[in-house]
């Protein structure tokens, strides 16, 4: 697997549909490639690193992404997304104070240091109201609330959860939205494609089983989907966007480690991501050599 | 149609699991019986192992 000559990485210690897909690509652009697993990686500090000198981070895993990264980083390597980028995109609280910092529409947001100040927040906000783990994915641990008692049951869970970072309460406005989410997929300062997710469910995560169609780049979408990428520092990145009533388009997400086996069924042959995404790859490593 | 490699099993129904000749070392497959979440290990010869959880993405 391993081979001293390898110019591109692909950090990844579980290799799925865009994973593989990735490195087939790279392969196929005839550029030597290497998938890396974190579980058997260390990085000692400021010492070169013998591996791939830029490499694709595919870690699912937040923290072993971030630090993964970050050790990486350290050895001087070029890492995409970068360790910072990531940091930001992976803590909830970290993408709305950025995208708040730089003017970008996005629900309001209130971040609580207690839960007693969460139940606070919360009345203040108005029900329903959405509380989320600081940091996660796919929609898990989201819970909505829609009045005072079961805020006050959901909080007194958190409080009861050892983890000190458990207690810091991310609470957001409900928007009242379609049935639809819309996620775009930036490659390099570009949208390259876009896929309304339908759901039943109120959260429309494709890995809950929500619907994926095409959705246009028309061009509002794709300053704003492509403003927010930039803003997190994120090269590579999914972006989320709701629209609010009244078709103002707001950003929910930005996901810099994105999922885009959805996105890519519905274009079919029209866009090839992987491929993309091998190309900006490629285009990094031959600026750095 | 793709070729297929000798299926290796399931390591926890024993169930035959066909990778396809593309099958790449830590691509997570589902077993067709049990629908378990399976890791390639090796692809020569094919062996498979409980996929790794995903231990810390949701922040608790
Ligand atoms: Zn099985």
């Amino acid at each position: 697997m391993s081979s001293a000559a390898a110019r591109l990485g692909v950090l990844a210690s579980r290799v799925r549909f865009e994973e593989k897909n990735i490195l087939t690509a790279l392969e196929r652009r005839g550029v030597a490639c290497e998938q890396i697993d974190p579980r058997t990686l260390s990085v000692r500090a400021g010492t070169p690193w013998d591996g791939p000198q830029t490499v694709l981070n595919r870690e699912v895993g937040h923290y072993r992404a971030l630090y993964a990264a970050s050790a990486l980083e350290s050895a001087g390597v070029t890492v995409l997304n970068t360790a910072a980028a990531t940091a930001v995109c992976g803590d909830k609280w970290q993408t709305s104070a950025t995208l708040v910092a730089r003017g970008l529409p996005t629900p309001e947001t209130t971040l609580a240091l207690t839960p007693e100040a969460a139940l606070k927040a919360l009345e203040e906000l108005g029900y329903p109201a959405v509380i989320k783990p600081l940091v996660g994915s796919w929609g898990r641990l989201v819970t909505r609330v829609t009045d005072r008692a079961m805020a006050e049951a959901v909080l007194e869970h958190l409080a009861a959860l050892p983890s000190p970072q458990s207690h810091i309460v991310y609470v957001q406005r409900e928007i009242a939205k379609a049935d639809r989410d819309i996620r775009v997929l930036v490659v390099g300062g570009r949208a390259v494609g876009a896929t309304y997710r339908r759901s039943e469910d109120w959260r429309t995560n494709v890995a809950r089983g929500a619907v994926s169609e095409r959705c246009p780049l028309e061009p509002e979408l794709t300053a704003l989907a492509v403003a927010a990428a930039d803003t997190v520092g994120a090269t590579l990145a999914g972006v989320d966007l709701l629209e609010e009533p009244g078709g103002r388009l707001t950003v929910l997400e930005v996901n810099d480690r994105v999922e885009f086996r959805g996105l890519q069924s519905t274009y079919g042959t029209d866009l090839d991501v992987a491929e993309t995404i091998a190309a900006l790859l490629t285009a990094k490593a031959g600026a750095q050599s | 149609m793709q070729e297929t490699l000798v299926a290796p099993a399931c390591p926890e129904c024993d169930a035959e699991v066909s990778l396809g000749t593309d099958a790449r070392v830590s691509e997570i497959v589902e077993c067709p019986e049990c629908r378990l979440e399976l890791e390639i290990e090796s692809v020569e010869p094919p062996l498979l192992i409980l996929a790794p959880e995903v231990e810390e993405d949701w922040g608790e």
